[in-house]
This record gives C-alpha cells, sequence and structure tokens, in this order.
C-alpha cells in the first residue's frame, strides 16, 4: 500500500547513510593564497562578487555568502617587543559548518535544507522559496539569499554544498583539492577529528600555547549546534576570526524568548488598560 | 631571503611548510611581513637593496666564531688558491677592486686571478694552511672583517639580536649531520648587483658545506613557469643554447675555430664547448653544415653590444627599431619605465602582439593612459590570439631543472594558436620568401633546418597544421647524424660533426623513438629522490656537484646525509642520484698534469664545470662587477654607502636620458624608498588575471602598501587615494595601511618603505595604476636586469588631478 502510494507520488527512497564526512581546517597552516576560494567559484560556477577594495587587509571579499562559500580571513596583529615588532598575521579559511544540530535546517519551512546521506547540510534549490528563515538562524552568518538581480534564482539560500557532487564521485571538494599546503584537509570525520586532536599536541608541545581547535564533539562551541562537521584548528580566540565563543541556537531560547515577549505584551496590555481606563 | 615563496610559489611552498613539520625552521628576511613571515618561525626585517651587506655579516660570522665546515672547504673550495700579487681588494681601495677604469665603467680583471697561473703552470698554488695573506681565504676574511653586527644594523637596520639567531641557526644546522639551503627570487635578480648576491650566498653555503648535499643549495625561484627553461634553450641574447656564449663581433669571435677556443676554458667539463657547439650547428644546418664551411658558424649573426630588452627599449624609444614581435611579454606595463615602453611603441613601423588577451602593449596605441589619439599613432599593430598551456603540448622546466612534458587537453579556440605554431609557419613563409635567394646573408635562414610537422596530424585535433613539440624535443636530444640514432646523453657528442644536438644540457630527454623521458611520472618508493619522475638536466642529475655530498674519500659526511657515495667493491660511484662525477674516477686519483677537461681534476674536485674543479669563494673571472660581494647602495637611495666610499655599483649601466631621470644619493624630493612585488592573487602585469573575475575580485584595485608611521606623518588613512612619484613618473592608488611595513632605524633616522604591487593596467576587468612607470631603465652588468626592488620615490595624499 505505501510503496503503491510512493510509486505513484514518486518519491524516492532516501539514499543510505554513507560515512560522514567534513573538512579539518588547520589554520597553523593557511599561507592565506585563496586557491580554496577560486577553486570553489570556479567548480560551483559562482560569479564574482564585485571589484572593490576593502581595506580589511588581504581580504576583498568580505564575508561568506550565497555566492562566496569559502572566504579566507586577514587578521593583522602586532605589540612591540624587546627588539621591534612581534607580528601576527592570521590567515582562516572560513566555510559552511555543517553542524549536527543545524540551525538552517531546523528553521526551513519548505524541507529545501536536508541532511545528505554525508552528514552535510544541503539547500535543494527546486525546493527552496526564498523565506530567508534559515539566514538569521545561522549562528555563523554562513547561509545568504542572492540579491534580486543575482546569479542565481533570485532570493533563493546558498551555501557550501561540500561538494556533494563531487562526493557523489568519491572526489575531494574543491577548496580542498585546491589547497597547496594541506590547511584544507577533507576525509571521514572521524579520522578527521582524530587527526585535529594529535595536531593540537604536536603544536602545543612546540609552544603554541594558544591554539586550539573550534567545533570538536568536546568542544564548549557545540553545546547547542552540536559538533561541527566542517571544524578548525584556530591559533587565537574564535572571536578573533569572527566565531561565535558559542554558537546559539534559535530553538533552545524560543521558549524563553516568547515568554519575554507574552510578558512584555501582558505588560503594554496592563499600562494601556491602567492609562486609558483611567480616563473613563 | 629576496623572494616571497608562500605568495609567489604557493604549490612550491607546501615543501618548506612540510619541512617546518618536520623540524626545520624556516627564517624569512624580507623588507616586508608577508604571507611567507607569517608562516615562518622568524621575520626578520631588512631595508630593500641591503642583502649584501647582511649576507657580508653571515660570512663573517661564520669566519670569525669558526662555524664554517673545515674539510669540505679546505678540500672541495678554492679557500686555499692564492691570488695574483697585482690583485687589490675593494677593502683597501674605496670599494673598488683593481682593474677599474672609469672612463668605460668597467674592469679589467686581469689581476683577479690566480697567482702562478703561467702558461706552463697547471693549477694555482695553494696554501693549505690558509695562511698565506694571498690565500682566497685570508683575503675573504679580511674583506668581511667589517660587516660587524653592528654594520649590518647600521645597513639594514636588522637589529642584532635578530641577525644573531639567524646567523647562530644557519651555523647550527650545517655541517655533516645537517644542512641548510637558501631559497631565493627576483628581490635579489632585480637589483643592480643582483648577481653579485647570489655570489654572497655561494660563499656562505661553500663555507657551511651546503652545496651538493641533500637539503643544502641555493634555490632561484623563477618568476614564471618554465622561466629556467627559456634561459637554458634559452631566450637571451647573449647566450646559444645550453649556456654557449654568443658570438661577438667585440670579442673578435671572427671564425669557429677562434670561437671556441677563446669560449672553451681548458680546466673542467666546459673544455668540451666545441663538441656542445659543432652538434649546435649540426642541428641547425643539417647537411649544409659541413667543416668545409665552419659548419655554417658564419651565418650566425654576431653580436654588436647590448642587445638586451632595456637597452632595445631604450633604442626602440630613440627610433632606432622599426618592428617589433612580441609574445608573452607586456613591456607598456610590465617593464621598467613603461611610459618610456610606450613611447618607444610609437615609434615602429610595425608591431605584433601575440598573446591571451589584448595586453597594454597591443592596446597602446588607443587606450594608454597619454591619450594618444589613434590617427597620430603611425605604428601597425596586429594583434595575434595565442593558446594557453592546456591548449598545447610541451615541456615546463622548473627551478630544479626538472623537465615536465604536459599533453594538449583541448584546441585553442577560433583562430588561436600555439606559439610553436606561430614561430614554425612565420619560419615555413620566410624560407619560401627568400627561396632561390643567393645573398649570402639570407644562406642561414634557408638552410636552417625546419621540418617539425607530425608524420600525421592527429586526428583528434582541428587544428591539423601544429608542428610536433617531440620533435623538437627529439632535436633537442640529439642524434648521430649518420643513421638519425637518438643520443643516449651529452657524453657522446662529438666535434666533428658526427653528431647533431639542439640543447647539450638536455641530451639525454628523449634517448630513443618513444622515449620521451619528460613525460615520466613513475614514482620511486625506495628512493625520496625520485629518479623516474620526470627528468632533470643535465643526465637526470637531481642535484649539481653531488660528488661533494661524500667525502674527500668518498664516503658520506654522515649517515643522515647519505646522498652519493664511492662503492670501492664495484670501484664506481653510485647513491640515490646520478652521480655529477666520472663514475669510475676513483676518490684518490690525482689530476692529470696534461691534457684537458676534468682529467685536470682530482678524484675529490667535485665542481666539474670550474676550471680547478673548486667551489669558488672567490671568483677570479666570470663576474664584470668583481671577484667579491661588495656592499653597494642601490642606484637610488635615501643613504650612503657605511662601508665605503663608493656608493653605488661601479659598472652598473645607467641610461642618462631626460625620460629616465635617476635621484642622486638622498635626494630630499625623493625620501622613502619604493619596492615593487607581486601578491598571489594576480599574475605579473595582469594579463593572465585581471581577465578573471574570480582573481580579480581577490585584489580589485591597485594599492600601495605604508606603515602608521608614514600615514601618519602625510595624514593618510586607509583606503585613501595617493600619488607616488619618482622622477620619471607619478601613478595614483589607495593607500592601505598596515603595520607590515616597518620603517627602520639607520644612524637614529627613520626610514620608510613603500609597496607597490605591479599588477594593474589600463586593459582587464580590473584597472589600476602601473608600478612600472615609476621604475628607471637599468642593468644590472653581467645579466642587464634593472632595479625595481630599491628605489626611491615621494608620496602624498590626493589623486593625480
Amino acid at each position: 500500500m505505501i510503496d503503491a502510494y510512493k510509486r505513484l507520488m514518486n518519491i524516492e527512497e532516501p539514499p543510505a547513510p554513507k560515512t560522514a564526512k567534513g573538512f579539518f581546517t588547520d589554520t597553523s597552516l593557511c599561507i592565506g593564497c585563496k586557491a580554496c576560494e577560486v577553486a570553489c567559484k570556479q567548480w560551483n560556477q559562482l560569479p564574482a562578487d564585485g571589484f572593490a577594495m576593502t581595506g580589511n587587509s588581504y581580504d576583498n571579499t568580505g564575508t561568506l555568502g550565497a555566492t562566496t562559500w569559502r572566504h579566507v580571513q586577514f587578521i593583522e596583529q602586532a605589540k612591540a617587543n624587546g627588539h621591534g615588532l612581534e607580528q601576527r598575521w592570521l590567515m582562516m579559511s572560513d566555510v559552511c559548518k555543517h553542524c549536527a544540530n543545524a540551525a538552517c535546517l531546523e528553521a526551513c519551512p519548505t524541507g529545501a535544507l536536508v541532511r545528505t546521506e554525508y552528514g552535510t547540510v544541503y539547500v535543494q534549490q527546486d525546493v527552496c522559496n526564498g523565506c530567508g528563515f534559515c539566514v538569521p538562524a545561522c549562528p555563523f552568518g554562513v547561509i545568504d539569499r542572492t540579491p534580486t538581480d543575482g546569479h542565481f534564482e533570485a532570493g533563493t539560500a546558498h551555501k557550501c554544498t561540500l561538494c556533494y557532487d563531487r562526493l557523489k564521485d568519491d572526489m575531494t571538494p574543491a577548496c580542498a583539492k585546491s589547497c597547496p599546503t594541506a590547511s584544507i584537509q577533507f576525509g571521514d570525520i572521524d579520522e578527521l577529528r582524530e587527526r585535529a586532536r594529535r595536531r593540537l599536541g604536536e603544536l602545543q608541545a612546540r609552544g603554541e600555547s594558544t591554539a586550539r581547535l573550534y567545533g570538536m564533539p568536546e568542544s564548549t562551541e557545540a553545546q547547542e549546534v552540536g559538533p561541527l562537521h566542517a571544524f578548525f584548528l584556530l591559533l587565537d580566540e574564535p572571536e578573533k576570526y569572527n566565531l561565535p565563543s558559542i554558537p546559539r541556537l534559535p530553538r533552545k531560547t524560543m521558549a524563553e524568548r516568547y515568554g519575554w515577549s507574552a510578558f512584555v505584551g501582558v505588560g503594554f496590555a496592563l499600562v494601556a488598560a491602567v492609562v486609558f481606563g483611567g480616563r473613563r | 631571503m629576496g623572494s616571497n615563496m608562500a605568495e609567489n610559489h604557493p604549490v612550491g611552498f607546501r615543501w618548506p611548510m612540510k619541512a617546518k613539520e618536520r623540524g626545520s625552521t624556516l627564517i624569512h628576511v624580507d623588507p616586508r611581513f608577508s604571507r611567507t613571515s607569517a608562516v615562518a618561525d622568524l621575520y626578520v626585517p631588512i631595508r630593500p637593496g641591503s642583502d649584501i651587506a647582511f649576507l657580508g655579516g653571515l660570512i663573517n660570522y661564520v669566519l670569525t666564531h669558526e662555524r664554517w665546515f673545515k674539510e669540505y672547504v679546505l678540500a672541495y673550495t678554492n679557500a686555499s688558491s692564492l691570488v695574483s700579487d697585482d690583485y687589490v681588494d675593494a677593502e683597501d681601495n674605496g670599494g673598488l677592486f683593481s682593474g677599474y677604469d672609469p672612463k668605460s665603467s668597467s674592469y679589467d680583471n686581469a689581476s683577479w686571478a690566480y697567482a702562478g697561473m703561467g702558461p706552463a703552470k697547471q693549477g694555482p698554488a695553494r696554501d693549505e694552511t690558509l695562511q698565506h695573506p694571498r690565500s682566497v681565504f685570508q683575503i675573504l676574511k679580511r674583506h668581511y672583517a667589517r660587516y660587524t653586527p653592528q654594520m649590518v644594523e647600521r645597513v639594514c637596520g636588522t637589529p642584532p639580536p635578530l641577525f644573531l639567531q639567524v646567523a647562530d641557526v644557519l651555523a647550527r644546522n650545517s655541517g655533516r649531520e645537517r644542512t641548510s639551503a637558501i631559497c631565493y627570487a627576483v628581490g635579489w635578480t632585480q637589483q643592480s648587483y643582483g648577481a653579485q648576491i647570489i655570489r654572497a650566498a655561494g660563499i656562505l653555503q661553500l663555507l657551511l658545506g651546503n652545496i651538493g648535499r641533500p637539503g643544502g643549495g641555493i634555490m632561484a625561484l623563477r618568476g614564471h613557469a618554465s622561466i629556467q627553461g627559456s634561459t637554458d634553450v634559452p631566450t637571451l641574447f647573449d647566450l646559444l643554447p645550453g649556456y654557449l656564449p654568443h658570438p661577438a663581433a667585440f670579442k673578435g669571435d671572427d671564425t669557429l675555430e677562434r670561437y671556441m677556443r677563446e669560449s672553451a676554458v681548458r680546466g673542467g667539463y666546459w673544455s668540451n664547448l666545441p663538441k656542445f657547439m659543432v652538434s649546435l650547428l649540426k642541428a641547425w644546418y643539417g647537411d649544409a653544415a659541413s667543416s668545409e664551411n665552419e659548419f655554417g658558424y658564419q651565418w650566425i649573426p654576431k653580436l654588436t653590444g647590448d642587445h638586451s630588452h632595456v637597452s632595445t627599449s631604450a633604442a626602440m624609444a630613440d627610433g632606432k627599431v622599426k618592428g617589433f614581435v612580441v609574445f608573452g611579454q607586456n613591456p607598456a606595463n610590465g617593464s621598467p619605465n613603461s611610459g618610456l615602453q610606450r613611447r618607444a611603441l610609437t615609434r615602429l613601423d610595425w608591431m605584433v602582439a601575440i598573446d591571451l588577451y589584448e595586453t597594454e602593449t597591443a592596446a597602446f596605441w588607443y587606450a594608454a593612459p597619454e591619450g594618444w589619439k589613434p590617427a597620430d599613432i603611425k605604428t601597425e599593430v596586429f594583434l595575434l590570439p595565442t593558446a594557453g598551456p592546456p591548449e598545447k603540448e610541451g615541456t615546463f622546466t622548473n627551478t630544479q631543472r626538472l623537465l615536465q612534458f604536459h599533453d594538449k587537453a583541448v584546441d585553442p579556440p577560433g583562430d588561436a594558436r600555439s606559439d610553436l605554431w606561430y614561430v614554425y609557419h612565420l619560419g615555413r613563409r620566410l624560407k619560401d620568401l627568400y627561396r632561390g635567394s643567393t645573398n649570402p646573408r639570407d644562406q642561414g635562414l634557408l638552410n636552417l633546418t625546419w621540418d617539425y610537422l607530425p608524420e600525421r596530424p592527429d586526428p583528434q585535433w582541428r587544428i591539423k597544421d601544429e608542428p610536433s613539440d617531440e620533435k623538437v624535443l627529439m632535436e633537442v636530444n640529439g642524434y648521430t647524424v649518420a643513421d638519425r640514432k637518438q643520443l643516449p646523453d651529452f657524453e657522446q657528442l662529438k666535434a666533428d660533426g658526427s653528431t647533431a644536438c639542439g640543447v647539450w644540457i638536455y641530451s639525454g630527454v628523449f634517448p630513443g623513438p618513444g622515449k620521451n623521458m619528460a613525460r615520466r611520472r613513475n614514482r620511486t618508493p625506495d628512493n625520496d629522490v625520485d629518479p623516474e619522475w620526470g627528468f632533470a638536466w643535465p643526465g637526470n642529475r637531481r642535484i649539481l656537484y653531488n660528488r661533494a655530498s661524500a667525502d674527500p674519500a668518498g664516503r658520506p659526511w654522515s649517515e643522515r646525509k647519505k646522498y652519493v657515495w664511492w662503492d670501492a667493491a664495484v670501484g664506481r660511484w653510485t647513491g640515490k642520484d646520478v652521480p655529477d662525477f666520472p663514475v669510475k674516477k676513483a676518490p684518490g686519483t690525482p689530476a692529470k698534469e696534461q691534457g684537458s677537461g676534468i682529467d685536470l681534476h682530482s678524484g675529490s674536485d667535485p665542481f666539474t664545470l670550474k676550471a680547478d674543479g673548486r667551489g669558488w669563494l672567490f671568483a677570479p673571472s666570470g663576474l664584470k662587477d668583481g671577484p667579491l660581494p661588495t656592499h653597494y647602495e642601490p642606484l637610488e637611495s635615501p643613504l650612503s654607502n657605511a662601508l665605503y666610499q663608493r656608493q653605488d655599483s661601479p659598472v652598473a649601466k645607467r641610461f642618462s636620458r631626460k625620460d629616465n631621470a635617476i635621484s642622486p644619493p638622498g635626494d630630499p624630493r625623493y625620501p622613502f624608498i619604493v619596492t615593487t612585488y607581486r601578491v598571489t592573487e594576480h599574475y605579473t602585469s595582469g594579463v593572465m588575471s585581471r581577465w578573471n573575475g574570480w582573481l580579480s575580485e581577490l585584489m580589485p584595485e591597485m594599492f600601495a602598501e605604508i606603515s602608521p608611521e608614514l600615514a601618519g606623518e602625510k595624514g593618510i588613512a586607509n583606503l585613501d587615494w595617493i600619488t607616488v612619484s619618482t622622477p620619471r613618473n607619478q601613478i595614483e592608488c589607495k593607500a592601505l595601511v598596515t603595520r607590515r611595513m616597518r620603517p627602520l632605524r639607520h644612524d637614529g633616522r627613520l626610514i620608510h618603505t613603500v609597496g607597490l604591487p605591479y599588477h594593474w593596467g589600463y586593459k582587464g576587468l580590473v584597472k589600476g595604476a602601473m608600478a612600472n612607470d615609476l621604475v628607471a631603465l637599468s642593468e644590472e652588468p653581467n645579466v642587464y636586469i634593472q632595479e625595481d626592488k630599491a628605489m626611491t620615490c615621494n608620496i602624498r595624499k590626493g589623486r593625480l588631478r
């Protein structure tokens, strides 16, 4: 009966789950070459976003967005020491985190955002109606809608697909493939996490005392959004990289916020009752 | 040093990153804190143009602190050789060596020769104790004695603790057990004494025992893919293929016999020059080349002077050049004093520009910033579209001298054709036009072998008259004339006309039909040298002079650095690489008294190309600007030379003309240093990147990098428009104010540096001012390159008008 219904309605079985895949982006190896940005745009045929200098170090693409799915941040740091300046130039290739509890996916009312068989989060373009609920839901500011005169169907939401089409053919995502220094590493998520823990140990042994992992199952960042399928090794606090120290899931604070709304509403009603009621 | 490897060679930079992960220390000495500095273990600031003072300081440190590799230096370098009594060092002569002629601004190097090199003597006199005051070792010590950490600070602006840290790391990481490598790029070469900077690195590496050994060496990071190939083959005016000197009228090369006598060196492998030269002539002129007609030697035009790019541009600006074919180059933007270059183009009768896009050069007649009216331009311009790398087959030769052949993936679009197609068909048509001519000067062209079309065109491609790169490479490899059999290597070359070879150093790359060694992509699991990946010249040797990786007795210096060694049991050299040494010459073999070539070397003289088989700390010949690197200021500098009375290179060529003014030292009108460079996001003058939106958005606008201190002094905020000026020109661009640019203190004075990338122009998706408009025409005396890494400029807030 159900099978007949599925056939009638042309409903396909979802693909069987595969080993979860993800990115480990090791910023200690990043040389800021932006090959990942270009490879991503070329493979996914994303347009250039405009030709204006931002003046913010060597970053001229600014943010992740509907047509920029990898974005390299440049953070210049300098402090005086005994003989001159102690300088750091932190570079980090940012990307969709493919959260285990993805806020965008929870906010999506149409089912356009789905979790794939690889454990990644994917926008089905033929389903997205451009409502935009996912955009403010994302605690990282990753997903975005195209402007009305954009490259895609106007207003639809876009973000990194973790090169879903390449994964289907057992290919490495374009960004990881192009990275010359293995700063972006792609693989089975469990193996990548092991590798990240080892790497952190190495760096700490070398005296990189500020190195830390971001988005691991055991990290505080995972409290609400869960472990990240694209996680990072950072050389400074997350805020320095424009990452929230605790990314929030809107659902978690919904009851509280509705409560406050109701409380304020009732309060206004009372004030109105007193003010207008007293006039009679 | 002199290289921003992470930014300009990001793919190659994976290896230094891997080395760092394995525990190597990465040091970056550079005027700017760049993306390379960001991942280095140690960043060391230095003033542009002061590299020799820095390296001289390191040499002095190694010598005075007894950190040199004694057995290596004694056995493998010319430290013990004695120099002629007539030699006067720059230390004793205000910065000039003996033999200087101020009238011609050139040196006669006779007095730099070794002592005891009379016609009857075989080799130089030596003092193995290194105590003789005229020994190279003592001369070297005296020459660099004043290059102290304090002097380095005064000249380079580098704080002594940082300098000493570099010296200590280098010395500790060299010797039997360890080796250090030095990487450089055009940050060194594009200075008025670039070759001498590299020489200074050579001296340092020889003293530390880092030449001819794994993990050592001096890596020249080339500015483009296959620039190494283009110097090997070459595209240089003063060389024939394989680094044979180009015959020159002013050297009296009027007969082949005389050319070969003058050019060949008696000792060392270069004594084989006649074999290379005659084989080259046979490759070029085929059956028309015979011993009766000097193998066609007279058909090669003889040099009459300096025909380098810079000099030719100056001549073109004076109306002395009528026609110009420009391939893959963009002088109207990418060459020094590009304003002058553009004016020079207006003096031509015709120009053919062949490129992937319409370059600034191709479009000068209507789009140049000078605003010329097309009707006023007399130059007839032809723009021809060329093919990109995936649209043609061919080889790339990388900095390791490794040739890698690549296939064609797709036909080029429309009328676009490969560069080889243009050269081949142009040659073919010219030969047709001259057919039947009896004019002697046409015989060279008519007799040129010109048979590069494949037997059958490849049916999968639309373009049917594409020449075969492999046919060219087979001629480059060489063959025996009688039976047209491919040669296995250059050892088989003969001077009697029985062999033909296009580029002797490449011989062995195509040893038989279908055996293109540059196609190989085999890994060798138990040998990290991977000798079956591509083909490295000469003879697939991955490290030159690798005999030096073993001690004089032929044993590896250490187990850890084992590379090539003498296997006494079988009586031959063996190891991970092809030995760069006569394979059966035992370590104890004495040098022969008679004869020529490497027979004059002993079994422990690794530097087979050198006349005396030794690494040259002191260069008795070969350089036009001195036997030892000496600190001079750049042609334009805000400072006077702290070490010598002589301010700048005594032999660098300045082009003194109204449109190429050079500021005097300390010119108050131009108080700041300016240096030019590239960023990862673009490629040279932008022809291959500014037409691509994905690359253009990453670096969309021309900018100048300045320090907050300089910005404060001039009232400039980040992203403000500024105007940068030199006596040649002025340009406008945005300011990028960053702590990565640091002013340096010299004698209490703060010296600022302005950094300018040179990627923008007036064509392409993104446009902007051209940094090369500010650069002067000048020439380093040995290799004729301009100085654009250290000049002076002024800046002001605001736009041009």
